[in-house]
């Protein structure tokens, strides 16, 4: 099937990219990445520690998958526009997965400091990938600034919840132009599926498969389940209705 | 003199570069950041930023990421 997800002047045959935080061991990752079929795949910048072993680098490199640094963490437009430039230095790339935090618990996003991120960003050249909350005027907003994709949340980071608000994300979706990609929220393949059937042209998603109980079962699940939900939005399912609408015709039956 | 690296006090000779910080963790330059006192600092620039008395710098590398932990977790009862 060819159709790809163009993003940022690049193109990509995966519609699914992985996050790489929550798994147990590096080895784990790279399993889930390899089931996963992921093309691209983000990861954070820390301090470094002496005792570091098996870099993700390393396991990026040798699939080939692009490597896509996120600004996790900050909570402020300030430091997610010094970490992505810490980031174009780190990793000679000039993609950025901005996250800017409004709060701890939740992890919901900030949207003014968002905003003010993502226009800075856009001024220095980067290709920006906006996280963000599923308010359609929020998204709209980010795009008038520039930013090359609109990742919208379907329930906080983590937590496993799904898609909550399938009605914003349609309205996301129907006034865009350029790529929705569901980022976070997601619990199993059902949720992956769910947002691409919604019309979000791919899906971010990393602790479903990293905390699974076989996290490269679910990366297969998941690279399945963003196929056939990208099928069936193409294919144009049936509307919903109250009664039921035979598929057989009541003509012609016999008279018994 | 005393600088503050990666969080912590850190006792260093004078004229320490940055280059010198980074060669300390042992794990090459690929893949590595720089801030120092809240800026970045280029890696075509290591070998001559000579490190003063109560700098801050931050030496960083990917660590696997897409998502913050969840210090507490509250199970959903609904």
């Amino acid at each position: 099937m060819d159709d790809p997800l163009v993003l940022g002047g690049e193109t990509f045959n995966s519609r699914l990219l992985l996050g790489t935080g929550g798994a147990s061991s590096i080895e784990a990752i790279e399993s889930a990445l390899v089931a996963s079929g992921a093309e691209m795949a983000t990861v954070a910048l820390r301090r470094i520690s002496p005792d570091a072993r098996g870099s993700v680098l390393d396991v990026l490199e040798r699939h080939g998958i692009r490597l896509l640094p996120n600004t996790a963490g900050c909570f402020t437009a300030r430091d997610a526009v010094l970490t992505a430039r810490l980031a174009r230095e780190a990793f000679e790339t000039d993609w950025i997965k901005l996250e800017v935090i409004g709060n701890d618990r939740t992890l919901i996003p900030d949207g003014p400091e968002l905003i003010d991120a993502a226009e800075q960003l856009v001024d220095e050249g980067f290709t920006v990938l906006a996280y963000t909350t599923d308010d359609p005027v929020l998204a709209a907003r980010l795009e008038s600034a520039g930013c090359s994709a609109v990742m919208p949340l379907g329930s906080p980071i983590g937590s496993g919840m799904g898609i909550l608000n399938p009605y914003n994300l349609a309205l996301i979706v129907e006034q865009a132009s350029v790529p929705i990609i569901l980022d976070a929220g997601i619990g199993t393949a059902s949720d992956a599926a769910l947002a691409m059937e919604l019309g979000c042209d791919g899906v971010l998603l990393a602790s479903s498969v990293t905390r699974a109980r076989e996290p490269a079962v679910m990366a297969d699940a998941m690279r399945r389940a963003v196929e056939a939900g990208r099928l069936a939005r193409g294919a144009g399912r049936i509307p919903k209705r109250l009664h039921a609408e035979p598929s057989t015709t009541f003509e012609g039956a016999p008279d018994l | 003199m005393r600088v503050r690296l990666n969080g912590s006090d850190t006792e260093l000779d004078d004229d320490t570069t940055l280059d010198a910080i980074v060669r300390r963790y042992g794990q090459g330059d690929r893949g590595i950041a720089v801030a120092l006192n809240g800026e970045v600092v280029g890696r075509s620039r290591w070998n001559d930023v000579k490190l003063t008395e109560g700098d801050r710098v931050e030496v960083l590398g990917a660590i696997g990421g897409g998502e913050q932990e969840m210090e507490q977790w509250t199970t959903l009862s609904y």
